[in-house]
């Protein structure tokens, strides 16, 4: 089973844009990165025989509003014979939200990428099929983000809800 | 004001379009559109499907139809009042979804360990009773699609004795509000503990009774056996968890793995497809893994009923809303916690800024949604027919796919 900090070192020498830094406050514990590492650093991390990370749990997008200016894409790793968890995040920013895509080593990141682009409008590069996934395809404006307005009228629809009178 | 809907040419556009194109489509090749109002889809699934002849070449998933936006509104709701809203994930088996997220709530304010336990013993024995709920929808459901029409509505029957049960403890019989942070709505009513033996013992002999009719059926076994195998590689790859990988053969459950709630302490099997009808992970290998798994469940209720007639008897004292906090503002963290629901990791991400009340980001990592992405790899070459066994065995809820 590998120890945190052998995670750390790995993910250390797998990095050429920036130094990862421990996220303490996090459960699983998390490592930032730089979003130019993301593939590299995964790509480590999964074929490596001590980390061996074969499952990715979840992708998660959070907006950290328009004062911050940032973006950040969230992903939980998970080694089923190791029994190991890790938490991976990439800060982007906002004006120009774009990450390369992680599909090409895990499948399960195909729709999940995609439900991330859907909500939050971060664009995932080299992703094999990058459409919008629950919303309608004609739908304007990320509704997740937090400073989403929802347009006034779908297809002739009004969206916001009146009481009947 | 009485909104009013008037039409335009454009409204009757695809909101939708078809991924597939028709001008590339090469000679005898055909784009046949399957739901989304399809009793076979199980809910409100659009399936494009590239056909040739009979066979089928690819598959193109549209979900969507069911989105009722839970993360937006969790984003904006107390922490105790998303939970009628995950009850709405996965409908046919609401009690684990709250287990799951009050899990998680309750991991954030470091008040895990000081659940009573005659509150998770509580939890677990609901759980369990829907998980049962939940499998019983799944394989009646699932013969259905394939032809057989009678083991539906025995499984029905039998299943209503499940939803009367959980009606009596929470005053709902689908979505229960029931398993609150920190404690339970109520505790189980007077005489709980004896129905629940009772259905216990009526349920085993009608169990073998499915399995004659249905699982064991030589017209079952044709339809399902072979088809569909879903290897163990591609699984982990696409993340796929709950009964479908462990039916591509690994010893996989998290209630074992991650031992939450009292889980520990209880004695069951996981268990595993070994392919005896045809390969390893085809769809009777599914369907089985969840009939055996019915007989886990079985097992855990009988040990619970145990515990909570013995050990942690109801007391006059007892009161399972102690704990439960009037005001819930947790540190400011990120978490993720996953549980077992009967269709595999129910995960939630938290992020929690400290100075609210409220979410700062609440994600649902569904499992039907992960399970279903899997579709379009173990659909090519096949038939349309097969095509149907596949979508079933898959067991997808589409309330879990679309949140």
């Amino acid at each position: 089973m590998p120890v945190f900090d052998e995670i750390v070192s790995l993910i250390k020498s797998a990095c050429t844009a920036g130094d990862p830094v421990v996220d303490e406050n996090a459960s699983p514990k998390a490592i930032k990165i730089q979003a130019l590492d993301l593939v590299k650093v995964c790509k480590a991390l999964h074929a490596n025989p001590l980390t061996y990370f074969d499952s990715l749990s979840c992708v998660t997008g959070i907006d950290n509003g328009t004062q911050a200016g940032t973006m950040e894409v969230v992903y939980n790793l998970y080694s089923i014979p190791f029994n190991t968890h890790l938490m991976l995040k990439v800060i982007l920013p906002r004006d120009q939200a774009e990450v390369e895509s992680v599909s090409s080593i895990w499948r399960t990141a195909d729709w999940l990428e995609r439900e991330v682009f859907d909500m939050y409008g971060i664009h995932f590069k080299n992703h094999p099929d990058l459409r919008r996934i629950l919303m309608p395809a004609d739908w304007e404006g990320y509704p997740l983000r937090k400073d989403y307005k929802h347009q006034e009228y779908y297809r002739n629809i009004k969206i916001a809800f009146e009481q009947p009178q | 004001m009485k909104q009013t809907y008037q039409y335009k040419e454009g409204n009757l556009v695809q909101s939708e379009p078809n991924k597939l194109k028709a001008e590339n489509l090469r000679s005898e090749e055909m784009i046949i559109n399957l739901g989304p109002q399809h009793p076979s889809t199980h809910g409100v699934l659009r399936l494009e499907v590239l056909m040739d002849g009979e066979i089928v070449k690819e598959v193109v998933p549209h979900i969507g139809y069911l989105h009722r936006c839970f993360e937006k509104h969790a984003e904006n709701l107390p922490y105790n009042q998303v939970i009628p809203f995950v009850d709405r994930l996965d409908y046919v088996a609401a009690m684990n979804n709250e287990h799951a997220y009050a899990m998680g709530v309750e991991r954030m304010l470091g008040i895990e360990h000081q659940i009573p336990k005659r509150v998770e013993y509580v939890r677990v024995l609901v759980a369990e009773l829907n998980r049962i709920a939940s499998h019983f929808i799944a394989i009646g459901t699932y013969g259905m699609d394939i032809g057989a029409f009678t083991p539906f509505f025995w499984i029905m029957r039998d299943r209503e004795h499940i939803l009367r049960m959980l009606e009596w403890a929470s005053g709902a019989r689908l979505l229960y509000n029931y398993i609150w942070i920190g404690g339970l709505f109520y505790d189980i009513p007077v005489g709980f503990e004896e129905r629940c033996r009772e259905f216990i013992h009526y349920i085993r002999p009608k169990l073998s009774e499915l399995e004659r009719i249905l699982i064991d059926n030589k017209i079952f076994i044709e339809r399902t056996a072979g088809v569909g195998v879903l290897p163990l590689d591609l699984a982990i790859n696409c993340g796929v968890t709950g009964p479908m990988l462990r039916a591509s053969g690994l010893r996989f459950d998290l209630r074992r793995v991650d031992g939450y709630s009292v889980y520990p302490e209880l004695d069951f099997e996981v268990p595993v497809g070994e392919g005896k009808m045809g390969k390893t992970g085809d769809c009777w290998d599914r369907t089985f893994v969840r009939y055996r798994e019915i007989h886990e469940s079985l097992r855990i209720l009988e040990q619970c009923l145990d515990k909570l007639t013995g050990e942690h008897k109801r007391t006059r004292e007892f009161d399972p809303q102690a704990l439960v906090p009037k005001k819930i503002r947790p540190k400011a963290q990120d978490l993720y916690v996953r549980a077992e629901i009967p269709k595999g990791e129910l995960g939630f991400f938290f992020r929690a800024d400290g100075r609210n009340d409220v979410p700062f980001r609440c994600k649902c990592r569904s499992c039907s949604f992960v399970n279903l992405s899997v579709l379009p790899e173990i659909s090519k070459g096949i038939l349309v027919a097969d095509l149907i066994a596949i979508i079933g065995s898959i067991d997808v809820v589409m309330g879990e796919v679309d949140r």
